[in-house]
């Protein structure tokens, strides 16, 4: 046999590809060549992988290697081809057999003393190799429950190349068969008990969570801002098993995955630093495209605390990710495209010297507005909640006063807001209200005349805008999904008017 | 020149593989016509005719007593090829070769590990 076959996988963004890796023995003085658009790391795979089979206690052909990646025009990237392209070469030499090689996807690096090394990205690779109909798949062992999570697939573990031979060739071999473990229990994060006073942030962030609005929250240092928004993945439902899925894949290609316990079930918090970058946030990178914070966010919070020190351009870019609910990242090797369908939580002062009290401020009035507006415009558009936290009173830190809810008690809430939601909007793309466009929402319901005399007076009072109007039903449908309506009342649209007014009233 | 030592093995080394790859070639039917032809340039070990003296074979011998620095293919290494090609256009102009002939490199492995017959392998059209 002096040409052989195997399979790996090829990823761009999350989209997988299946990559048939060819070896071709042939006379001639010995050198290995390596086509179909590798990277530079493919083509130092020709010597990590030699050096790995001569440690593994196996001869390197001494013959000419052709070894090629197809579809030839796909750009192939990362060490991840390793193992497929060492297979390939010991099928066709006749070291393991060319069947049992070339029915099988091989994902992994190799180190020189033969070891798998574990890489990015194995979840959304399997689940392509599944969609094109694949069956088996060997992995390195630290990947493999993440890969197990490709329900349907036989997923093994190969501690090293040693093992994989000798599994081919139907000998002893020391890998392990992958078994999909049910998601383990997610850690219960911070409770919403640990939160003193601030009832009405409190209501707003139940509001937040219950139709997915995005929040801002204004107020002085020490007032509760970060510790509220840390709490809001607590009151969000988990996620349902695609939701999962992708939020795994995505931390999965950004190599972010727990080892023990890969899948992920619960809403995921990002709060990126006030100094990170745009491609940080958004995403970026030249050969390897890396999901950035907008999409680790995915069916998760995104917290930007201090949000008026933001670079400019980064608030900018959340614009896109904010409408589309995902993220195209177009380069020179080709466009990506990453979920990003977070829920925004912004956290700022009501001044840049962040006073604790407002006789404190040293802010000039030129500085006060520089910093708000930075979140005016277009981002701020798209915040349904606005609300505005007191500093505490010195008392409530001292005394020993009731606790608030907890976590539990607040999610349950949520949960039912949210099936009530799902309930209302059945059948249309949409689950909670903060998705729904406003023209669906006008259909679905129109205020009755004592709600609509409340809210042309707002608007009458330039209190509200035109878009400030649509997302203003959108919240009242939620205050009435929260209180168990099927209609919001005339009380449900005037706290939705005060949510989204703080600033106003 | 003289030399002693392991210097002197080498060569002596080299100069037996030699000649077992003119055996070899011979009995694969080539007629050897030139050995260790050398110019300022460096040294063709064999020249030899192949398909009835229409094709012209320069032939590398690369002998080894071990396979520790690898095997005798991997030492022809890309800079040596490229002067072995040299060397053939510089025989073909000095032999005055008129017509155009098919030129073949082939590179004849010979493998010497104590104790055992020595190993020989011919690879046409090596590069």
């Amino acid at each position: 046999m002096t040409l052989a076959r195997t399979w790996g996988v090829g990823l761009v963004g999350l989209v997988g590809q299946l990559v048939t890796v060819e070896a071709d023995l042939s006379a001639g003085l010995p050198g290995t060549a390596v086509i179909g658009l590798p990277d530079p790391a493919i083509i130092q795979s020709r010597d990590r992988i030699r050096a790995a089979v001569l440690n593994s206690g196996h001869k390197w052909p001494d013959r000419r290697i052709t070894l090629a990646l197809s579809p030839a025009g796909l750009r192939k990237s990362g060490a991840g081809y390793d193992i497929a392209l060492a297979i390939a070469v010991l099928a066709a030499a006749g070291v393991v057999p060319a069947a049992a090689a070339g029915d099988t996807v091989l994902i992994g690096e190799l180190g020189l003393d033969g070891a798998m090394r574990p890489v990015r990205g194995v979840l959304p690779a399997l689940l392509a190799a599944r969609a094109a109909g694949r069956t088996r798949a060997v992995v390195p062992l630290a990947n493999l429950s993440e890969a197990a999570l490709a329900t349907g697939m036989t997923v093994w573990g190969a501690p090293g190349l040693a093992d994989l031979i000798a599994s081919l060739n139907g000998e002893n071999h020391s890998m392990v068969r992958g078994v999909a473990v049910d998601s383990a229990l997610a850690v219960a994060g911070p409770d919403l008990s640990d939160v003193l006073g601030q009832p009405e942030a409190r209501l707003a962030l139940e509001i937040a969570a219950a139709g997915g609005h995005h929040l801002a929250m204004i107020g002085p240092p020490g007032a509760g801002k970060t510790m509220l928004a840390a709490r809001l993945p607590g009151v969000l439902p988990p996620l349902d098993d695609e939701q999962a899925l992708e939020v795994t894949a995505v931390h999965s290609v950004a190599g972010l995955l727990d080892e023990g316990t890969p899948l992920i079930t619960r809403a995921p918090f990002v709060d990126p630093h006030h100094t990170a970058s745009q491609a940080a946030i958004i995403g970026g990178g030249s050969a390897h495209i890396r999901p950035g914070s907008v999409s680790l966010a995915h069916c998760g919070v995104l917290f930007l605390d201090e949000a008026p020190e933001f670079k400019r351009p980064v608030l900018d870019a959340l614009r896109q990710p904010l409408e589309d609910g995902a993220v195209l990242l177009a380069r020179a090797s080709g466009v990506v495209r990453f979920p990003a369908r977070f829920q925004l939580v912004l956290a700022a002062n009501p001044c840049p010297c962040a006073a604790a009290k407002d006789v404190d401020c040293r802010c000039g009035s030129t500085e006060r507005r520089a910093y708000s507006n930075k979140l005016s415009g277009p981002l701020m558009d798209r915040v349904d909640i606005r609300v505005d936290l007191p500093a505490l009173p010195p008392s409530i830190l001292t005394s020993t006063v009731e606790q608030g809810e907890s976590s539990a008690v607040v999610a349950e809430r949520v949960l039912l807001a949210r099936k009530r939601a799902a309930h209302r909007w059945r059948d249309t793309p949409w689950r909670c209200a903060a998705e729904v466009p406003g023209s669906v929402v006008r259909r679905a319901w129109t205020p009755d005349d004592g709600q609509a005399e409340l809210l042309d007076r707002a608007v009458r009072t330039g209190r509200l805008t035109g878009r400030g109007y649509d997302r203003v039903l959108r919240l009242s449908l939620t205050v009435a999904d929260l209180a168990g309506r099927d209609r919001p009342c005339i009380a449900d649209v005037a706290s939705a008017l005060a949510l989204r007014c703080a600033e106003a009233l | 020149m003289s030399h002693s030592g392991p210097v002197a093995a080498k060569d002596e080394l080299g100069r037996r593989g030699e000649d077992l790859a003119v055996t070899c070639l011979e009995r694969s039917g080539l007629t050897v016509l030139d050995r260790n032809w050398r110019c300022t340039e460096g040294e063709l070990d064999i020249v030899a005719t192949d398909d009835g003296a229409i094709t012209v074979v320069f032939c590398e011998v690369k002998t080894r007593s071990g396979v520790g620095f690898g095997t005798p293919f991997e030492a022809v290494t890309q800079g040596k090829r490229r002067k072995l090609r040299r060397l053939g256009l510089l025989w073909l102009s000095e032999n005055r070769v008129k017509t155009y002939p098919v030129v073949r490199f082939d590179v004849v492995g010979v493998l010497c590990l104590p104790g055992e017959p020595p190993r020989v392998e011919h690879r046409k059209q090596a590069f």
